[in-house]
């Protein structure tokens, strides 16, 4: 391009026009960035025809100094406008450029899991302690007392026997793996003030071998309530709504007689519930019943003005029911695959 | 208890087509649990048929058979398969007689097995059905030979149904007894049961067996119980009865057979099958003596030390001083109520019985039993309790069955002592019942309840005065009363109402610690499991132990794995068994953890108590504090387990393998789910790497290790050489950590950070040089945390440089570089004092 000697109208029209043409082909910020120098820079022929109103006459330079800003404002404008397409669309590049696969990203966390018969477990425990039951515990090697004297089981008693106890050595000082969590039972009534509403989980203990249907170490919740005027209808209101609770609203329940030392009368706990594998039908799921008076004596408690209600129930089994498990064997391996089914919720 | 239903008939209503389904529900209403259908399981055409001739073929294999031309139906008919009335059939037994009639299957029928009979081509003839024995169609042991029908003396005409012939249609339904119902161990008491659930009419076989006369003595009987167990004497009803003349070679008839071995018992000969007949059908254990083997009188008493009996299954035992006896003047001749003698057992030599039908006390019956280890069926119905009123009438229906079945003639004067108690009253006030089951009882459905089982029922100050029938010891109460008018009733009246607790706390500050350690151990990534405690005496030694010190453990009397006979004290043992399950599944990247009580007896201390206080009372406090004492700790244990990868590989992830910090990063987690502060300091633990292990401490008292496994004992595990576990007592962590944050106000100034190099010997603990830092540097100090331990070049020998980074911040004002610097240098001043740590440049 000459030298401008002469703010002219062309010469500043030619200057915008090659000004705003260069604008037009720069296609990346670097272009546009000479661009810039070669049409505002210093020595570009805008800033020189700019340099050049220091000479003219003063009677001209309103005019030609309008137009020479003007031819300026012009190019910064286009300037401005060209680079802001330019940024997002390098922006847009960019962040192109940066897409995962984000199925195929990599996972720093490990899933981990509970055990469904503890979830289910405090799932149980959930629903009593929101009907105000406390929950209690005791320990697994237990005195004979708690686990049978004070239970109303005779020591002569075939009852006892049915129990398929592990004694621990020496037998003739009378402890044993507490075969049921009925201990608690007593232990509760010990150490608490009636009214007492107490569910006692845990493990449980009998000489069962391992198989598909029986675990010699497994886990059961017992409820009590002691209380005046506890008759065996409120013991049928509270395992209806457990296991509705538990199951669904479809769920019913049934009680059949039955017997136990420490329960009188006492019953059979079926219950009901139409998706069952298998059809719709009752399944025994645990026994319960009206505390017997004698056990309330063991306990200190008056069975002329206290009368209670206890039932007991194998987690185990609820958790075949529930769950589909077909296999106990499942339940004791620690087979990772089987709690990661269940995950953090049963 | 497994009832025929032709038997249970006998006693009780059934309607015809009453199925054994129909038996089993109407039972399990009354509380008799229904358990399996049993049958003979065979199927016709099986018919009465008559040899009518026979030729003997001897084989090329040494045996004989005979070609036998049999007669299956009457003279021109069509026989019960269809074919011609003679059949030719093959049979390899020879004690048969031409017009012998016998049993035929005829092709078509089924033999239990299943085995079912055709036609067949057999030793050069069609064998054209089967002359069956005993043991074939399921009636017994015998097979030397086929059944006869003239052996049992029966007779029935050519072709008749010998299926029902026989009793083979019938069915028994078992039921599941409860230890509480004795009385359900026989027919009389089931049919008496059916009755209680359907309404059907209940006919007592007491009532129809009229007792001899006891006005004699038929046979010398003292009972001298000179040491009652409990306070209980051995024997207070004993009834004799003298059968004389019997011929005890006669076959028990085939109903009888069918019954018992419905029943369960196998029919030995004919005095001991009506022995055990009259056992099933009133409940009432019944001995029969061989009378000319007694040496003088019975004596009912306790054995004496040393002395001995062979019981009649040929064993010979030594007697206890608690078992009770039947003696003669010879010895003893029966150990009471389990098993008798050999010396006076009824043989096929017998020709005059004197029957015992006696009334045993349930412990020392109970206690005989399981001391000789000898559950008989006698004994399982008298430590349960035999009605004490039915002995006279069970000994007049044995020897009634002798008379009628073994040609026997009976004395008639029997011998009866009975010393049985009145049965007292129960006093049953107004309204208990109703009080009880929550049903408003009319008093006439509590009435008829109560004398439909039996009880005498009067009226009494305020209620009823309630004697119950002899045949339920297990009525002891107003309680039991209850339950029987609730079960007669039915449960199915009962209302469901649910009772209204008072308001609860919830879970305890411990239980909810719990729920959320195991909550917060599997987000982290842990899979709970739960193992079972039973572990070998080495497995309590090496992690029950840090320092090999000797432990105790609690031993298990009876265990299943006699390799595992202790309680662990330890939860580590079970995570690698359950570790290496997992890895022989092909499973090798672990995260295990488990919460479980673990059992840490003291050594040298005895557990338990040699006594235990009287049942239905409190115990007193003394007697309690015992007991409570006598239970060894039992605390509650978390553990972890980590092998293979905690990160897989992946794309542009390299793999992370499991190590000794992600144990101690689970060891955190529980930390945080408890809001405990755990410190960690170096350790060491006999099963753990001696250089990577940390001991676990809480306030300055040790809870638990984390470590790496001993690789010596990782390879005796058959695991990875890098195995992390961590335990602790999660319930002392509990219990030590009960707290309340008290919340810092937070500073909004600026932070200033700069690092901090400090040159170290090697093995000084990077958490403690932190510590004196963060002492050192005071308030200003906010974070602080490790980011490199650098050894080599540029560092000496024996020395490392740790590099920490350090934020600063002042509450009230923006920190100058200067002011930063300056506390940077105190810190490091502390370090240098407490472990001559040198600044690095």
């Amino acid at each position: 391009m000459p030298e401008p000697t002469e703010i002219t109208e062309p010469a500043v029209a030619a200057a915008v026009d090659a000004a705003l043409a260069a604008i037009a082909a720069a296609d990346d910020s670097a272009a546009l960035k000479q661009v810039r120098a070669e049409h505002t820079g210093e020595k570009s022929p805008l800033a020189r025809l700019n340099a050049l109103l220091r000479s003219v006459p003063n009677e001209q330079k309103a005019a030609l100094g309008k137009l020479v800003g003007s031819a300026r404002g012009r190019v910064n404008q286009a300037f401005a406008a060209r680079e802001a397409e330019i940024t997002a669309a390098e922006a847009e590049a960019r962040l192109a450029a940066e897409a995962v696969d984000v199925t195929a990203l990599p996972s720093r966390y490990t899933a981990g899991a509970r055990h469904p018969l503890t979830l289910l477990q405090d799932r149980v425990t959930e629903i009593f302690t929101g009907m105000g039951w406390e929950i209690a515990e005791g320990p697994e090697v237990e005195s004979e007392w708690f686990n049978f004297d004070a239970l109303n089981f005779d020591p002569d008693h075939p009852a006892r026997a049915m129990q398929d106890t592990f004694f621990i050595d020496p037998p003739e000082q009378h402890l044993v793996l507490r075969t049921h969590t009925s201990p608690v039972q007593v232990r509760s009534m010990l150490e608490r003030e009636v009214p007492i509403y107490v569910l006692a989980p845990g493990r449980v203990y009998r000489t069962d071998e391992f198989d598909a249907t029986h675990l010699p170490v497994f886990m059961q919740f017992e409820g009590l309530a002691v209380d005046r005027g506890l008759t065996m209808a409120h013991l049928k209101g509270t395992l209806d709504h457990f296991v509705k609770a538990v199951f669904g609203e479809e769920a019913k329940i049934r009680l059949r007689p039955s017997y136990f030392p420490f329960t009188e009368p006492s019953a059979e706990l079926d219950f009901w519930h139409p998706t069952f594998k298998g059809g719709a039908r009752w399944i025994e799921w645990g026994g319960c019943g009206m505390i017997h008076p004698n056990v309330l004596r063991s306990a200190g408690i008056d069975p002329e003005v206290y009368s209670g209600f206890a039932f007991g129930m194998g987690v185990e089994r609820g958790l075949m029911l529930r769950n589909d498990v077909s296999d106990m064997r499942d339940m004791a391996e620690g087979d990772i695959r089987f709690s990661q089914q269940f995950g953090m919720v049963v | 208890m497994r009832v025929p239903l032709s038997w249970l008939a006998e006693y009780v209503e059934l309607v015809p087509g009453t199925t054994p389904e129909d038996v089993h529900a109407a039972l399990v209403k009354v509380g008799l649990e229904e358990e399996e259908v049993h049958g003979f399981e065979l199927q016709g055409p099986i018919v009465v048929g008559e040899v009518l001739e026979f030729v003997e073929e001897p084989q090329s294999n040494g045996k004989t058979i005979r070609w036998c031309q049999v007669r299956v139906a009457p003279e021109g008919e069509t026989a019960a398969d269809g074919g011609d009335a003679v059949h030719g059939i093959v049979c390899g037994a020879r004690n048969f007689f031409a017009g012998d009639k016998v049993v035929v299957t005829l092709p078509g029928s089924v033999l239990p097995g299943p085995f079912p009979i055709a036609a067949r081509k057999t030793y050069g003839h069609v064998s054209d059905g089967m002359i069956a024995s005993a043991r074939e169609l399921g009636l017994g042991e015998d097979h030397d030979g086929i059944l006869r029908l003239a052996e049992l003396g029966i007779d029935a005409p050519v072709g008749s149904d010998a299926i029902e012939l026989l009793g083979l249609n019938d069915a028994a339904v078992e039921i599941n007894v409860t230890p509480d119902r004795g009385y359900a161990f026989s027919i009389r008491g089931v049919a008496r049961e059916y009755a209680h659930a359907t309404g059907a009419a209940f006919r007592d076989p007491v009532a129809l067996s009229a007792p001899a006369d006891a006005s004699g003595e038929a046979f010398p009987v003292v009972i001298a119980d000179d040491a009652p167990i409990r306070g209980r004497v051995g024997s207070s009803v004993f009834a004799t009865r003298i059968v004389r003349g019997v011929d005890p070679s006669r076959p028990t008839p085939p109903w009888m057979v069918a019954r018992l071995k419905l029943a369960g018992i196998r029919s030995l000969s004919l005095l001991i099958d009506i022995t055990n007949y009259v056992m099933l059908e009133f409940g009432q254990p019944m001995h029969g003596y061989d009378l000319d083997t007694l040496v003088g009188g019975i004596t009912v008493r306790r054995a004496r030390e040393g002395e001995t009996i062979e019981t009649l299954d040929g064993k010979q035992r030594t007697l206890h001083v608690e078992d009770l006896l039947i003696t003669d003047e010879a010895g003893p001749i029966g150990i009471a109520g389990v098993m008798g003698g050999a010396r006076t057992e009824m043989s096929d030599a017998t020709r005059n019985v004197l029957i015992e039908a006696a009334n045993f006390d349930t412990v020392s019956i109970a206690r005989a039993a399981r001391r000789h280890k000898l559950p008989s069926e006698a004994s399982r119905r008298f430590e349960r309790g035999v009605d004490p009123e039915i002995a006279a009438a069970a000994a007049s229906r044995v020897a009634q069955l002798m008379v009628d079945l073994a040609g026997g003639t009976a004395d008639p004067v029997g011998g009866l002592i009975d010393e049985t108690p009145a049965r007292e009253a129960i006093a049953l006030p107004d309204g208990y019942v109703s009080g009880l089951i929550g049903v408003e009882y009319t008093d006439a459905e509590i009435r008829e309840a109560l004398a439909e089982i039996g009880a005498r029922v009067d009226e009494a100050e305020g209620g009823l005065a309630v004697t119950p029938p002899s045949w339920r010891p297990d009525l002891t109460g107003k309680a039991e009363l209850a339950e029987e008018v609730a079960r007669l009733v039915g449960y199915h009246r009962i209302p469901s109402v649910l009772p209204v607790a008072p308001p609860g706390r919830g879970l305890t500050r411990a239980q909810r610690l719990r729920k959320r350690t195991a909550d917060v151990l599997a987000a982290g990534g842990g899979t709970e499991v739960l193992a079972f405690p039973f572990v070998a005496e080495r497995d309590n030694a090496v992690f029950g132990s840090a320092d090999g010190e000797p432990v105790a453990s609690v031993r298990v009397a009876n265990a299943l794995d006699a390799s595992r006979p202790f309680l662990r004290r330890s939860l580590l043992p079970g995570l690698i068994e359950i570790a290496r399950r997992n890895l022989s599944r092909g499973l090798v990247d672990l995260e295990l953890f488990e919460l479980g009580l673990v059992f840490l007896p003291e050594a040298g201390r005895a557990y338990g108590t040699a006594v235990l206080p009287a049942a239905a009372a409190r115990p007193s406090d003394a007697e309690l504090a015992a007991l409570i004492d006598g239970i060894p700790p039992q605390p509650r244990h978390v553990a972890v387990l980590f092998t293979g990868d905690v990160v897989e590989k992946q794309p542009g992830q390299p793999a992370v393998p499991a190590g000794l910090a992600d144990a101690l990063d689970a060891v955190r987690r529980i930390a945080l789910a408890t809001g405990g502060e755990i410190e960690v300091v170096q350790g060491r633990h006999q099963a753990m790497h001696p250089g990577r292990t940390a001991e676990l401490r809480v306030g300055g008292v040790r809870i638990g290790y984390a470590g790496e496994l001993h690789p010596t004992i990782a390879e005796e595990a058959d695991l990875p050489r890098v195995v992390a576990v961590a335990e602790l007592d999660l319930d002392a962590l509990i219990v030590a950590t009960d707290r309340t944050v008290e919340a810092s106000p937070l500073g909004t100034h600026p932070a200033a950070t700069q690092d901090l190099s400090l040159v170290v010997p090697i093995e000084t603990p990077a958490a403690e040089v932190g510590a004196a830092v963060r002492e050192g540097a005071g308030e200003l100090l906010e974070a602080l945390h490790l980011v490199d331990d650098y050894r080599g070049q540029g560092v000496a020998e024996g020395s490392k440089s740790l590099t920490f980074a350090l934020r600063f911040r002042a509450a009230d004002r923006t920190l100058t570089a200067a002011e930063a610097s300056e506390a940077k240098l105190a810190g490091a001043r502390l370090a240098a004092e407490r472990f001559g740590a040198a600044i690095r440049d």
